[in-house]
């Protein structure tokens, strides 16, 4: 595929993350910080994101299978994870997040459990997006200098 | 062998009188730019805002809890610092600008308000963020607190102009 095309594919490829409801604006801004000193800042504050995302899961997954559920600790915990996925733009993982924080205020553990299911879902369903993304920016890139 | 080393890394450790003026330079434009203490739990938003200040040439220090803002700030152990000249130098820091979370472990957002208006450094202007909407009995206690100002995280560009707006308000008067 020439240049241009695969620039095409690329704004697509964007620009269908949001109509989707992927991401949000935050994520513009994220773009709008990467400049020539930071040319990766996005895709490096994206994996940051998803190292710590990864370490908070776990964390989660630990304290939702103890007895008795510990309600306050989840929601500490989900309140990081909120605020990590919000300040990326990660618009469904947020509002999962959420949810989630409205069943562990009224102390329903089974919901919880269900909610966090959807929270991993989005999580995943995101990272593959964005990793493919970030992957054909890189693979343009490279055809621009060729 | 190791004499030779050694005056190896005497000559290596000084500059040449160009570098000496460069360095001389750089030091001097960082005393002119304004200095931002950043304090977060989230290592995201630390990065996150540490971009965003640098965007408009500040000068960033990050750190992640209460606890590690009150030891840069040598207010750890209850004993005040060594006053000097200016109101936003202390312990051979110049800091214009405090931002901090409301919501960390240990020593919250507010903790750390509290501490900062009671110590030498009162006089220099502190913003609270969180990253969601508190109740306005909170954001109030924090302005009562001496908090400048209460932000919303996630902080934007469009933000910059009230960061900035603090900042030269923090200037000393004449």
């Amino acid at each position: 595929m020439d240049r241009y095309g695969m620039q095409n594919q690329i704004a697509c490829i964007r620009r269908s993350l949001f109509d989707q409801g992927y991401l949000d604006e935050q994520f513009i801004q994220l773009e709008e910080l990467q400049d020539d000193a930071n040319p990766n800042f996005v895709q490096e504050i994206v994996t940051l994101f998803y190292t710590d995302s990864t370490r908070l899961i776990q964390n989660i997954e630990l304290t939702l299978t103890s007895r008795p559920t510990n309600f306050s600790k989840l929601d500490d915990y989900m309140h990081q994870f909120k605020g990590s996925s919000s300040s990326i733009g990660a618009k469904k993982v947020t509002s999962e997040c959420a949810v989630f924080r409205q069943y562990c205020a009224a102390g329903n553990a089974e919901a919880c459990i269900r909610s966090f299911q959807h929270i991993k879902q989005e999580h995943a369903i995101l990272r593959k997006k964005l990793e493919f993304y970030f992957q054909m920016m890189g693979q343009a890139a490279v055809a621009q200098t060729t | 062998m190791e004499l030779m080393k050694s005056e190896n890394i005497v000559q290596d450790r000084q500059p040449q009188p160009q570098e000496e003026e460069e360095i001389m330079q750089q030091e001097e434009e960082e005393e002119q730019r304004f200095h931002v203490l950043a304090v977060d739990d989230s290592v995201i938003d630390r990065k996150l805002l540490e971009k965003l200040l640098k965007a408009s040439s500040y000068q960033v220090t990050c750190v992640e809890s209460g606890e590690k803002a009150l030891e840069y700030l040598g207010l750890l152990h209850h004993s005040s610092p060594a006053s000097s000249s200016s109101q936003h130098h202390h312990q051979g820091h110049k800091v214009n600008l405090i931002m901090t979370d409301f919501s960390m472990p240990g020593t919250s957002g507010y903790d750390l308000l509290k501490r900062i208006k009671g110590s030498s450094w009162k006089d220099v202007p502190v913003v609270v963020m969180s990253s969601e909407n508190v109740p306005s009995r909170i954001s109030i206690r924090c302005l009562e607190g001496g908090a400048e100002e209460f932000m919303l995280k996630p902080l934007q560009l469009s933000d910059l102009h009230k960061i900035q707006a603090h900042l030269l308000k923090s200037l000393p008067h004449s």
